[in-house]
């Protein structure tokens, strides 16, 4: 279970988020809509560990764990995936190296052996299978030159093959085609099982005609403002976000 | 003249006056410099006439000199007289007895770059008789060079055994007058390697100093010269891949290669020599001359430089394509960390029509680290169809480090092809956080990243020595992040 509690954080000095409160159970999805600058990728980082965030209050409790007295390489052993919205280039790092890289140093922290190359090459190619990329892949340097759509398979070939527990993603469906954009959300759905948590932050009703999430949250201006079930982002597709100003007011009042 | 010096001057002359006397005692000079000096190393070496006039035309030729101030390099003054012109760091007196006696520190760094017990403690320069397997070793390797008719052994030893070669190559790619530390050298040179390979003869094994660098401890003003003679290939390897003990500030040497008609000569150095402690005290001054002819048709001359160690280096492996179709190769990777300061490229000179050279230089600079690549590509009039590529790449990881290019092209044969390419990269909070994201550590994400940053001139390598390249940036930027 995760729990979010009253969280608040900033980045250089002017706050982001200012009090989110969330639970998250074993096996659900979540959807996390909201307008621009509201604080969803802030919020997706500050959980991930990004050095740039200074939480001020609040906590978040990870299973029996603390998740923000892990350091962000922990967070990643202890099962927590982040998908980037703008996933970094890291120029002469080949994609075998780097996803091997990945996959070893999750082994390393659960006391496994790393795994060989042949077995490493198999379940790759499996995966990749899976997302749509051919093997090609492997042998190019890490996001360079990639596609957007590469790009966002790429990060849930990286999610299939380091089996979280706990997945965020961040805009994964923006800027991608159709096809690019069922294979992100098959990618999700072949994973969703009854111990893994999903938070997917999207702007989009399209990617959840697929994904269905069980739990849609709207975030705006640091809090979350609204929640409700799948037929939320329908309404949100159909109004926008003016009328949750209201909802926020309420909110206040009560 | 102070006492102190006429105590010197003394002991200079009586040395000489004993001609050639070896003993323990005999090993180290006390400091400073004079014709004396160099006619004393010439008599310790029982070297023949022409290569003592030619010490001392060097000698004299280098009181006329100044030290060069064209570097992009901050050097404390060096006091030429200060320094002790033949000394043995290394010699069996002063050398630990066992691997006990060796600093616990440097045994971490072995232990970190994987190298195998027996090796630690040659490098260590433990007095290896008893614990090394070296002398099987040393013999299969001699016995598989002489049947091929290869020479490979110390410089004192050419002098000896092969003066006519010497006289007929030394000084003809870098001549004496060459530049203040190469004259130096000439001057002064105590020992180094020489490899002669015969006419058609593929040398049968890589050729390392490490070999070598056991059976005579070479000083720190050595000198090297291979000879390739036509249709032959070679390639050598030169360095330690751990800090030597050397507590010496100065290091000046020369290398000379001659590639005569469709011979190859590969050269590879991965040098990392103690660079200093954190307020960049102490460290190696690394001031080489080091040059390659392609005198013959279709020769090929390819230089590969790992520079990880030293305070300051100095080091511009350069190759004249003086035959037609000949081929010049450069590729390095230099890192600055500490308050290391690199001031490192190359020369390639085409003199020789369809001459081809390719230079691709990977800076990286963390800490205070200083880097700069100084390159000159010149194309002569008669060169036709020269072709140059360059590629000169900097990496930046910190705030506090620098990077600097200077590039220069000469070209004045209207056909030459230069292309330059240049890029400087900065380690980004962002892809490191990337790589945390996946569970890799912040050491294995920047190691990462940096071998990545260095791939193309990794692959240039011998296999085992790109390993231990690569895990030698690994300990040379423990620290740089964080």
């Amino acid at each position: 279970m995760i729990v979010i509690d009253n969280l608040q954080a900033e980045v250089e000095g002017k706050a982001i988020l200012k009090g989110v409160n969330l639970t998250m159970n074993p096996g659900e999805v979540h959807a996390l809509m909201g307008p621009n600058g509201a604080g969803k990728s802030t919020l997706a980082d500050v959980l991930a560990g990004h050095g740039d965030l200074t939480v001020t209050s609040g906590s978040v409790r990870y299973y029996d764990q603390n998740l923000l007295d892990l350091a962000p390489e922990e967070r990643s052993h202890a099962g927590v995936f982040k998908a980037f919205q703008y996933p970094v280039a890291l120029p002469g790092v080949k994609n075998a190296y780097f996803l091997k890289a990945a996959i070893n140093a999750h082994r390393k922290a659960q006391g496994q052996d790393p795994l060989d190359a042949f077995d490493f090459i198999q379940m790759t190619k499996e995966a990749m299978v899976r997302v749509g990329m051919d093997e090609s892949f492997l042998q190019r340097d890490v996001n360079v030159g990639f596609s957007g759509g590469e790009k966002k398979r790429n990060e849930v070939l990286q999610m299939l093959l380091l089996d979280p527990k706990f997945a965020i993603l961040d805009e994964t469906d923006s800027g991608l085609d159709i096809d690019a954009l069922r294979t992100v959300a098959e990618g999700v759905q072949s994973l969703r099982d009854s111990k893994r948590t999903f938070l997917v932050i999207t702007h989009y009703q399209r990617l959840l005609d697929t994904i269905k999430p069980d739990f849609v949250h709207v975030l705006a201006n640091g809090k979350i403002v609204k929640s409700g079930g799948p037929e939320l982002a329908l309404t949100l597709e159909d109004q926008g976000y003016a009328w949750l100003s209201d909802v926020e007011g309420h909110n206040d009042k009560s | 003249m102070t006492t102190q010096n006429q105590a010197i001057e003394d002991h200079l002359n009586q040395r000489y006056q004993h001609g050639f006397v070896t003993d323990v005692d005999a090993d180290t000079l006390p400091p400073g410099l004079s014709e004396n000096t160099v006619r004393w190393i010439s008599a310790q070496k029982n070297e023949p006439d022409f290569l003592l006039q030619w010490r001392l035309q060097a000698f004299r030729h280098w009181q006329t000199l100044s030290e060069p101030q064209w570097a992009h390099l901050h050097i404390d003054p060096i006091d030429f007289q200060a320094i002790s012109y033949y000394s043995s760091p290394h010699s069996k007196k002063d050398a630990p007895k066992s691997l006990d006696e060796v600093d616990p520190k440097l045994l971490e760094t072995y232990e970190k770059l994987g190298i195998p017990l027996h090796e630690r403690a040659a490098l260590a320069g433990v007095a290896v008789d008893a614990v090394f397997d070296s002398v099987s070793v040393a013999t299969t390797f001699k016995d598989k060079l002489a049947e091929a008719g290869v020479i490979f052994c110390s410089f004192s030893e050419a002098v000896q055994q092969h003066p006519e070669l010497i006289k007929q190559y030394l000084g003809t790619v870098v001549p004496y007058r060459d530049n203040f530390y190469a004259t130096l050298n000439s001057a002064v040179f105590s020992d180094g390697s020489f490899v002669y390979i015969p006419k058609g003869v593929r040398c049968p094994m890589e050729l390392s100093t490490y070999f070598r660098i056991n059976a005579a401890n070479t000083g720190q003003f050595e000198r090297t010269l291979i000879i390739a003679e036509p249709d032959s290939y070679v390639s050598y390897l030169e360095g330690c891949t751990a800090p030597m003990r050397d507590e010496n500030q100065l290091h000046a040497a020369v290398v000379e290669l001659v590639a005569l008609d469709r011979a190859e000569i590969k050269y590879s150095t991965v040098q990392n020599w103690y660079p200093g402690d954190e307020n960049g005290k102490g460290g190696i001054y690394n001031f080489v001359t080091k040059r390659g002819a392609c005198r013959g048709q279709a020769s090929k001359i390819s230089w590969t430089q790992v520079e990880t160690g030293s305070a300051i280096t100095w080091k511009y492996p350069s190759v004249v394509l003086q035959g037609d179709d000949s081929v010049g190769e450069f590729y390095s990777v230099a890192l600055s960390n500490l308050c290391q300061q690199a001031d490192t490229g190359t020369k390639m000179i085409h003199l020789g029509k369809n001459t081809k050279s390719t230079i691709i230089s990977k800076g990286i600079s963390a800490g205070k680290g200083q880097n700069a690549y100084r390159g000159m590509v010149r194309v002569t009039p008669k060169a036709k169809g020269a072709r140059n590529f360059t590629q000169c790449d900097s990496l930046l990881i910190g705030s506090s480090c620098g990077a600097h290019t200077f590039p220069h092209i000469d070209a004045a044969c209207d056909d030459a092809i230069i292309e330059h390419e240049a890029s400087t990269a900065k380690i980004s909070e962002d892809q490191l956080f990337y790589c945390l994201q996946r569970g890799i550590s912040e050491e294995n994400a920047v190691s990462m990243i940096v071998n990545g940053f260095c791939r193309s001139v990794f692959q240039q390598l011998p296999m085992e020595f790109a390993v231990e390249a690569q895990k030698l940036l690994e300990v040379s930027l423990e620290g740089a992040v964080g």
